[in-house]
């Protein structure tokens, strides 16, 4: 099988132009964004920080950051302990239903964006919801439940049972020994959904545009805006930041999974 | 425990179930019940022609993601431990870009005056810049971009399940290597292909934001009808008939590879 026969060959280079396509779009963001130059130009003439000072000097941007931050944070905040609180549920019970709701909570996965984007901008308009801050939080905890629930889910199955039963037998009550027994072992995929519900809150994008507005729109809405007008070098400065605070919450994560297993 | 469930499954009620219901109400209902959406969406060129599109574009889409994403999943399958991870992570790498700035990335590298048209200029393959974007070809290189680690997640995990001696095997009883992997290890794959294909396939159905920036205005699909009506025409009715209908066509697609595949496995991947 090692032996350099054509057809493995063929395979190496296939492989490699794929990953060059895959990893391109994500590192060009970066160089446009240092580039000192209007419009695109590549190699970038010299290397300049205008496009980050115009990002921090702009107050619609930054208060578009702010709105950002806060929402991914509550999302997280709110998240995390209802996913966990679901997902022990679903582990533990034999009830019949359980799978059922099991299933419900992946929904957001299955439905398409934009139904639940219009759908839930249908129910906000009646309600009063558009463009404020709870409405947005609550979309987007819905949105990050799904990926707690399974985050968790996976890490309560390398989780034996009988520990809790240990720590209650011992006189500790469910809840405590849940907090002094279970949470412990499974924190790192606790944590692990918790970043996932943060990135996606942060780069969630179709449902802002049709709940969000006013002084509580989300930097992805403005974004979007501003790429359907024109092509400024502004949001590579944007995107530059944003891509990197994921990639370090994603590391950050990875790195506690790999100290704990 | 269904008490420590409630308040997640609440939210779902109440942040999909309600609003999905509340579309299909509003499709037909309005001062009374009508079909009269539905009947247009069935039967005015516009919204038939942008289903068609979809579909096409969706079938493309999966059919290149395949095409570009069976020989990744293959060789990150075939190649010792430390190399299967690097594959894998520089494959998972773009899902922690925002979509929206991976469509920012394309229209930087695909518009006239992008990086692809300057090298191509520089190289002096082409005098006049190549239109790649603001069309279906832009539209189709930046979907199956961010759909490409959708399919090759399930093929590898099928892949890993293939037991390596089955290979061996056939080679032992004289088969080429060519002909072991079409009668041996391409048939253990399908699985995998299956679950690759659907949730590329579906994904790509409501996709929104590509279309949108990188169509140019002429790639109308599905989505795109679903929010114009709503922001530009305040077609609210006509609106909810398209989203359902993308709905059960999503639906229905699980619904008959689930009796193939088991569904859990489809979705499990991200």
């Amino acid at each position: 099988m090692t032996r350099l026969s054509p057809a493995r060959i063929a395979l190496y280079v296939v492989s490699a132009l794929v990953l060059v396509y895959l990893i391109l779009p994500v590192l060009i963001i970066a160089p446009i964004s240092f580039s000192s130059a209007r419009f695109l130009t590549f190699p970038p003439p010299s290397f300049s920080l205008r496009w980050y000072q115009q990002y921090f000097a702009n107050p619609a941007w930054m208060q578009a950051t702010r709105v950002t931050l806060t929402l991914a944070l509550l999302t997280v905040l709110i998240a995390t302990p209802l996913g966990v609180a679901a997902a022990y549920a679903i582990s533990q019970s034999k009830l019949r239903i359980m799978r059922i709701i099991h299933l419900a909570l992946l929904l957001p996965l299955v439905v398409p964006i934009i139904i639940i984007a219009v759908g839930i901008f249908f129910v906000y308009a009646r309600v009063g919801l558009v463009a404020t801050m709870p409405g947005l939080v609550l979309a987007n905890v819905m949105l990050g439940l799904p990926y707690v629930v399974i985050s968790v889910l996976a890490g309560l199955q390398s989780f034996d049972p009988a520990q809790e039963m240990v720590a209650r037998s011992l006189g500790m009550n469910r809840l405590r020994s849940f907090f002094a027994v279970t949470l412990p072992q499974i924190k790192s995929s606790v944590i692990a959904g918790g970043v996932f519900a943060f990135i996606s809150a942060m780069d969630e994008t179709i449902v802002a545009l049709f709940i969000s507005g006013g002084q509580y729109q989300p930097l992805t809405k403005r974004m979007f805006t501003a790429l359907r007008d024109e092509i400024d070098p502004t949001i590579a400065a944007i995107s530059t930041l944003m891509t990197a605070a994921s990639f370090m919450l994603v590391l950050l994560a990875s790195a506690r999974q790999r100290r704990n297993s | 425990m269904l008490a420590l469930v409630s308040p997640a499954l609440l939210v779902i009620l109440l942040l999909i179930v309600l609003p999905v219901g509340w579309l299909a109400w509003q499709s037909v209902y309005q001062d009374g019940f009508t079909l009269e959406h539905y009947r247009r969406v069935l039967t005015e060129a516009i919204y038939w022609r942008s289903f068609a599109l979809t579909f096409e574009i969706s079938l493309a889409v999966t059919v290149i993601a395949l095409l570009l994403g069976y020989p990744v999943a293959y060789l990150a399958n075939s190649v010792p431990k430390g190399w299967s991870i690097l594959i894998l992570s520089l494959v998972v790498l773009p899902f922690w870009t925002s979509v929206l700035v991976r469509a920012y990335a394309w229209l930087a590298l695909l518009q006239r005056s992008g990086v692809i048209n300057q090298f191509l200029r520089y190289l002096d393959v082409i005098s006049e810049p190549l239109a790649l974007v603001h069309n279906t070809f832009g539209t189709v290189v930046a979907t199956v971009h961010i759909l490409l680690p959708f399919m090759v997640l399930p093929l590898y995990a099928t892949m890993q399940k293939i037991p390596g001696d089955l290979m061996q095997a056939g080679a032992s009883l004289g088969a080429s290597p060519t002909l072991t992997f079409v009668r041996v290890f391409l048939p253990l794959s399908l699985p995998g292909v299956l679950a690759g294909c659907t949730m590329v396939f579906v994904l790509c159905l409501g996709f929104y934001i590509t279309p949108e920036l990188l169509g140019g205005g002429r790639t109308v699909m599905v989505s795109m009808l679903v929010s114009r009506n709503v922001e530009l025409y305040n077609q609210f009715g006509a609106a909810s008939a398209v989203a359902v209908v993308l709905l059960l066509s999503v639906l229905l697609i699980f619904v008959v590879v689930g009796r193939f595949v088991a569904l859990d496995r489809i979705l499990g991947q991200k």
